[in-house]
């Protein structure tokens, strides 16, 4: 980046009304729920989408407070199956699928390209009033009709389709969150296309921009197919069809196939935004060059084209063909290769750099240490030998929640600590985020490391009781779960005060070099005065 | 799709053809994928009962089939002539060409609508118990067959408000020879609309 662009943007500009305090023709709520500004909406996102996971992390504590002892503990069986239904439609549909997209991307995507708005601004608010309607639809459905839906986020037929609780509504739910999140997607693909600024060529970009854009290639071109598949299952349910219905000849194994189809790479739509945020943390906090970009770059979009064909591993249990289920174990084991790639790079780029440790850092390395620990599990699964005896045990609960609130979790409230100033103008108390951080990190591995060493004793999932002698990692593993939340509360609690409290943020106060730190914080409603021009690629640290 | 050339709070007028086409052809990409998980299911379950399939598809009438073919093929060329209409500043020529082009598609649907009538008037709906006497196979071909249709039918619904929102731009001039990417836009989705029909008239009708 030119020097030029970082003074114009810090020392010698007068401070401008932000995007939180501009005017603009609506008023009070009206000029947020309206904004097609897209820092607004990030955090219209934000809010909805944190109130969304303080819920689903409830549910989840409820959970493993039933499942602290054998037998009933503190809710009855169906409750139960409607509470883990719930949690992981919340936490996936709600959460981590639109998680750092909406909410980051939306946010220093448009600033990191130097662009004043993404391409379709409206297109982009009305993809949160889809997240929204989707969102109280499916929790509507808890409410009315037959029952709260129940057999898992998954609607695998034909349980769903014969369920007498109200399952097709909560499909109908997650059918508009998809659609929110390819409008995201498309949108972001349009604006990275077409409004980088000057000089920004593909290979200027920032990281986080590459994996939006790797990630929104999945999310257009991989949610249409989950979603037909959920409005066949709604279909079936009010119209006596039996797409998936062995009595009609229907065929639930190709349910679980399209099912699958989109919900692998939903993984790393979950993923690869992660794991940009990572890259943008790492080299600010080691204050050194990121190490190996086009390997990073190449490797996001690999893992985005590779993992579409590996829906299968879920499959080795539900019948399908020894020779599919090899070539599926085959291509699995190759997604390993680009995401290891990214991270000897980050340990690479760590190598004698100046680290400052703060909370972002934190968040960033823990991120590498559950990450490492949820891809080696999943190597384990992805054989299939292997993995006929882990399947649905709590193995498998284990190591998809490493990846998915170790890895993408992490990296979100990564982002949230590196991007807070940025965002509100004012810093956290960084002591106090430290000891959340603490809470969060030790809280975590309590509560799903116990769960690889009683799914290896053959714990299954998503059972309501269990056999006495699971007791002792389920007893930990709900302790950790109290630890986890406290830090989840703390972490909350510190940001919510700080967000009025907290001393005023300068424009760059960790001293990154992407262009969303050589504007003002918070920023202005169009981000520049004047379109930067672009002559380096970024990560030019001094 | 296309954001441009309208006022926002902040009269941030920004304007991107380029940029509003590759976004309507992303969204192209997503509704060929939607009908492309419909075409797999069709696939398996063609293979798994064929002659079921065989026998069910007679029961289709490829009268109205290529009727309604030649009626798609033709609007999708009266759209497009549309297009070239506004580029040469003959803005009511480009009008009468859309009002056609809703005819057509309008009469589109009105043969679908006795088409199904027919099927519903010979009990060869879900449900029927006159189907359910066919077995599973032609069962599944008689979903897929409403399904896909009936999905099909819905993107020429909204189609047809496409075409009639920037029928209403162009009236009032907001759409113009040297602005008509959203007339453009209409027009791909319009396409699209064509193209899937384009598939799904072999699949159901011809393949015996």
């Amino acid at each position: 980046m030119s020097e030029t662009v970082l003074k114009a943007g810090t020392a010698d500009q007068q401070y401008q009304p932000s995007y939180l305090e501009m005017e603009t023709k609506h008023k009070g709520i009206l000029a947020w729920i309206l904004a097609t500004d897209h820092k607004r909406i990030a955090q219209l996102y934000f809010f909805s989408m944190m109130i969304m996971f303080l819920i689903g992390a409830l549910i989840g504590v409820l959970i493993r407070i039933e499942l602290m002892a054998p037998g009933r503990t503190i809710m009855d069986a169906q409750t139960y199956n409607g509470f883990f239904t719930l949690h992981g439609i919340i936490m996936i549909f709600m959460f981590v699928i639109p998680g750092l997209p909406a909410v980051f991307g939306n946010f220093v995507m448009p600033i990191m390209i130097g662009a004043k708005d993404v391409a379709f601004p409206r297109v982009n608010l009305l993809s949160w009033y889809l997240y929204v309607i989707g969102g109280l639809i499916v929790l509507t459905s808890q409410f009315v009709g037959s029952g709260p839906p129940d057999g898992g986020w998954t609607f695998y037929a034909p349980y769903s389709v014969k369920s007498a609780a109200n399952i097709g509504m909560a499909a109908m739910g997650a059918f508009f969150l998809g659609f929110s999140s390819i409008l995201t997607g498309l949108n972001f693909l349009v604006t990275i296309h077409r409004m980088r600024a000057p000089g920004m060529d593909w290979f200027k970009m920032p990281l986080f921009v590459w994996a939006l854009y790797a990630t929104g290639w999945i999310q257009i071109l991989a949610t249409p197919v989950v979603g037909i598949t959920l409005v066949l299952v709604v279909f079936e349910r009010v119209f006596q069809l039996g797409f998936f219905d062995p009595a009609f000849g229907g065929d639930p194994i190709l349910y679980q196939h399209l099912f699958w189809i989109y919900s692998h790479p939903a993984v790393y739509i979950m993923i690869l935004p992660a794991m940009g945020a990572i890259s943008e943390i790492i080299p600010t906090f080691a204050q050194r060059t990121i190490f190996g970009y086009k390997a990073i770059v190449v490797s996001s979009l690999l893992i985005a084209f590779v993992g579409y064909f590996v829906w299968g591993h879920h499959m080795y249990t539900s019948g399908m063909s020894d020779t599919a289920k090899w070539v599926f174990s085959f291509i699995t084991f190759l997604v390993a290769i680009p995401s290891a790639i990214k991270v000897f790079n980050w340990v690479a780029t760590l190598y004698k750099g100046s680290i400052d440790i703060q909370p972002p850092l934190l968040y960033a390395v823990s991120f590498m240490f559950t990450f490492m620990i949820g891809g080696f599990t999943g190597l384990i699964i992805g054989a299939v030998a292997q993995d006929i005896h882990l399947h649905d045990t709590t193995f498998i609960v284990g190591h998809f929640h490493y990846i998915v609130f170790g890895g993408t979790g992490f990296a979100f409230f990564g982002a949230l600590h590196y991007w807070y100033p940025k965002m509100y103008g004012r810093m956290y108390n960084i002591k106090l985020a430290n000891i959340a951080w603490g809470l969060f990190f030790f809280g975590f591995n309590v509560l799903y490391f116990p769960m690889f060493v009683a799914g290896y004793m053959g714990m299954p999932r998503r059972y309501f009781d269990y056999l006495p002698e699971f007791y002792i990692p389920n007893l930990i593993s709900t302790m950790g779960s109290w630890f986890l939340y406290a830090g989840i509360i703390l972490m909350i609690y510190n940001l919510v005060k700080s967000r009025k409290t907290g001393a005023i943020a300068p424009a760059n106060p960790w001293n990154g070099v992407t262009l969303e730190w050589s504007i003002q914080s918070p920023p202005t409603y169009e981000n520049f005065d004047e379109i930067p021009v672009v002559k380096d690629g970024p990560y030019k640290f001094k | 799709m296309s954001d441009h050339s309208t006022t926002q709070s902040h009269g941030l007028v920004h304007r991107d053809d380029e940029g509003s086409k590759l976004g309507m052809w992303l969204f192209i990409f997503t509704e060929i994928l939607l009908f492309g998980a419909l075409f797999l299911v069709y696939s398996v379950y063609r293979f798994k009962n064929q002659d079921a399939f065989h026998a069910a598809a007679l029961n289709l009438d490829t009268v109205i089939g290529t009727i309604n073919t030649v009626i798609l093929i033709v609007s999708s060329a009266t759209i497009a002539m549309s297009i070239s209409a506004l580029q040469q500043k003959n803005k009511k020529l480009a009008i009468t060409l859309m009002v056609i082009t809703l005819v057509l598609a309008f009469s589109f649907l009105v043969n679908k609508y006795f088409e199904w009538g027919a099927k519903f008037h010979h009990g060869l709906y879900p449900g029927a118990e006159h189907l359910i006497s066919l077995g599973s196979g032609q069962n599944q071909f008689f979903f897929l067959y409403f399904f896909m249709t009936g999905l099909h039918a819905f993107h020429v619904i909204v189609g047809m408000g496409f075409i009639i929102f920037v029928m209403r731009q162009v009236m009032r001039d907001e759409l113009t020879y040297n602005n008509y990417t959203r007339l453009e836009n209409a027009g791909l989705y319009w396409h699209l609309v064509d193209l899937i029909w384009i598939y799904l008239f072999p699949l159901f009708y011809l393949i015996h």
